[in-house]
């Protein structure tokens, strides 16, 4: 019997084995950021222990960070410790941490990729949910608590049960003017907000070979708005493309080892997924999310749907969603107004978002009374889109033009959404509060952000009449 | 130090919601604290708290529910961020079980490493326990040793739980101390085990 992808990383990095208890798994890339490190380096002191690979383990700040001044003192002095504990703890433990002065520096799922780190085969984990986004290269990635976090320092491992493999394997092709953003939105539409619990899931087949790298880490970031551990996607020449050059990937003769290796990462034809289902690129539209959780989402020419047509165990939550989102049912998503346009964060911030929305944006205005914002995912990324002249497509039409960090999609720093306020969002999660005590947050791809910022309310942007980039400078 | 977990019997707070994710048990402006105290405050903060005043139509506000420790929920409770600050929170507030038909998994790990006990039970127990919990004077006991629960009205039903967890934490075991014991098997995995982008690192 053939193995899955899955079992192939799992066998690499099993360290120890014992009946009756959770396996200890070798963690080869271990992610820190600023707000669920600061207890687990604390937990080491107290216990009087070390970390035991430093050179495995890289830092940066995102999470709490402005995105306006970030020079000290901040505005808010609890963030600005805490970036500061970060800065302490990384000296303290020798650990290299890409801070606000570095060129490095972004959304850790943004920079991993950037900077070579993230490959295929790897195990890459972090205090952070969306690891899952590394998952697009074939490396198994996901999210830890603050527990496991010192876990890994302390040891280099995880104590780690085997999930269960489920395989989604994805037929036919995205139609043309729908994104990857579209694909993930209305896979966890169809299967469900926690379908995935437990699993580690294969997204397979052509939809998803086409992709370019960037669209996959999309994809895989939201793996885990299904429930999932981790999401997957096989490496392949478009992987190895990706990676080739970047700073730390492998070079010359090892390079060409490198990729030997990894081409042995596929689930073998005769492997056996616990779960196996099929979904239709053909049916992905422009999708909106109308809801407090990302499986409550509907097309751009849909209506908001009342809870009564809903299956009966979702219409308590639909009933609940739509008091918060203040929607009523039958209200067409294209005619819903939006007063702030956020594009950012792990899933959505890559420079191939950006080129995309400055296409949507280019010769346009942000209609008034809406604040629409871009927050590149890394230094480097901020950098490219400078150069390439975006920065001033986006300014020119009336956007703020920021610095690197997670901003909106949490709003842990002053990037809120006021109560009230609707917001279409390139982030990942419409959960209550999320953007800001009692902010409405919709889901969607970065296209449909700025074409919403354009009009002042959604719209489909498969009708959008794109005025071409002159001399843009790619 | 993780606090043992033995037994437990206490009154349950029925909070009817599906999904509860761990920004509404933790919203993000109290996770800026770098110490693992004190979360309890800030529990369901925007759920609990209007304008700074208490919300008097959320459950937790019932001065009858006030000193409930078993907190009852539907499914997928846990849901969305790996913020540890949401068990910390629950635990600080003054809860030890969260019963529910399925929690979200990095959240159900998160759980053990803080002496919580989540447990899953099938639909009907929970639509069972949610009405009976409507007096908030019911109480139900958990034995862990046994994986039982047991109500003040007889209500019995038996909760899976895999035989690690639930050692580790009927001992309150640190898991970084049971890992090391393991130490020299990490070591000799380490010298034969390639990792490509260290060779790049200056």
């Amino acid at each position: 019997m053939g193995k899955t992808m899955y079992e192939k990383i799992w066998d690499r990095h099993l360290v120890h084995e014992e009946k009756g208890q959770p396996g200890i798994l070798y963690i080869d890339l271990h992610l820190v950021h600023e707000v669920t490190s600061p207890q687990a380096f604390e937990g080491l002191r107290v216990s009087g222990r070390k970390v035991r690979r430093p050179d495995l383990t890289f830092a940066t700040m995102d999470h709490s960070i402005p995105t306006l001044n970030r020079s000290f003192p901040f505005k808010d002095e609890v963030a600005q410790k805490q970036v500061e504990a970060l800065d302490k703890n990384c000296r303290d433990f020798e650990i290299e941490l890409y801070d606000l002065n570095s060129r490095n520096q972004g959304i850790v799922h943004v920079i991993a990729p950037e900077l070579g780190l993230t490959q295929p085969g790897q195990t890459i984990v972090c205090g952070d949910s969306h690891t899952s986004t590394h998952g697009a290269f074939g490396a198994l990635a996901f999210g830890i608590g603050t527990s496991e976090v010192e876990h890994v320092l302390a040891t280099q491992t995880l104590k780690q049960y085997k999930s269960k493999t489920l395989a989604i394997n994805i037929e036919g092709e995205l139609p043309q003017g729908t994104t990857a953003k579209d694909l993930i939105l209305s896979m966890i539409g169809k299967f469900g907000h926690d379908f995935a619990t437990g699993y580690v899931m294969e997204y397979r087949g052509d939809a998803i070979k086409k992709l370019s790298m960037e669209e996959r880490m999309t994809v895989c970031n939201m793996s885990i708005e299904m429930g999932a551990r981790a999401g997957l996607i096989e490496p392949d020449e478009t992987t190895f493309h990706y990676i080739k050059g970047r700073q730390f990937a492998p070079k010359e003769e090892e390079w060409e080892a490198a990729i030997q290796d990894w081409k042995q990462l596929y689930s073998d034809a005769d492997a056996s997924f616990d779960e196996v289902v099929t979904f239709n690129a053909e049916e992905v539209t422009p999708k909106v999310t109308w809801g407090t959780n990302p499986g409550q989402v509907a097309g751009i020419t849909e209506k908001v749907p009342s809870p009564e047509e809903l299956p009966e165990d979702q219409q308590l939550a639909a009933r609940k969603a739509l008091d918060y989102i203040g929607l009523k049912p039958g209200t067409r998503i294209d005619e819903t107004p939006v007063d702030v346009v956020f594009i950012g964060s792990c899933t959505n911030s890559r420079i191939e978002d950006l080129r995309k929305a400055a296409e949507i944006v280019n010769g346009y205005k942000v209609a008034e009374n809406v604040r629409a914002l871009v927050v590149p995912g890394s230094y480097q990324v901020k950098k490219q889109a400078e150069q390439e002249g975006l920065s001033d497509i986006f300014t020119e039409a009336g956007f703020e033009w920021r610095e690197a960090g997670c901003s909106m999609c949490l709003g842990m720093n002053e990037d809120i959404v006021q109560p009230g306020e609707r917001c279409a969002s390139t982030s990942n999660r419409n959960f209550e509060g999320r953007q800001g005590r009692k902010a409405r947050t919709h889901l969607v791809s970065p296209e449909m952000a700025a074409a919403a910022a354009i009009e002042g309310k959604f719209t489909d942007v498969r009708n959008w009449n794109v005025k071409k980039i002159e001399g843009i400078r790619q | 130090m993780i606090k043992p977990f033995d037994s437990h019997t206490g009154k349950v707070v029925p909070l009817d919601a599906a999904n509860v994710d761990t920004d509404a048990i933790i919203p993000k402006q109290f996770l800026k604290r770098i110490q693992k105290t004190g979360f309890g405050q800030f529990l369901f903060y925007d759920w609990r708290f209007e304008d700074g005043k208490e919300n008097e139509d959320f459950i937790l506000n019932k001065p009858e529910y006030k000193d409930a420790s078993i907190l009852l929920a539907r499914k997928n409770f846990g849901c969305g961020s790996s913020r540890e600050h949401a068990p910390w929170a629950l635990e600080d507030y003054g809860f030890r079980v969260i019963i529910a038909p399925s929690f979200a998994d990095i959240f159900y790990n998160n759980s053990f490493k803080n002496g919580i006990l989540p447990i899953s039970l099938e639909n009907e127990q929970i639509n069972y326990l949610f009405q009976q919990a409507e007096d908030p004077e019911y109480q139900l006991s958990i034995d862990l040793k046994n994986q039982t629960v047991k109500g003040s009205d007889g209500f019995s039903a038996s909760f899976e739980i895999d035989d690690y967890r639930k050692w580790m934490l009927m001992k309150g075991l640190d898991e970084i101390g049971s890992t090391l014991i393991n130490e020299n098997e990490i070591g000799q995995y380490e010298k034969q085990h390639k990792i490509y982008y260290t060779s790049s690192r200056s």
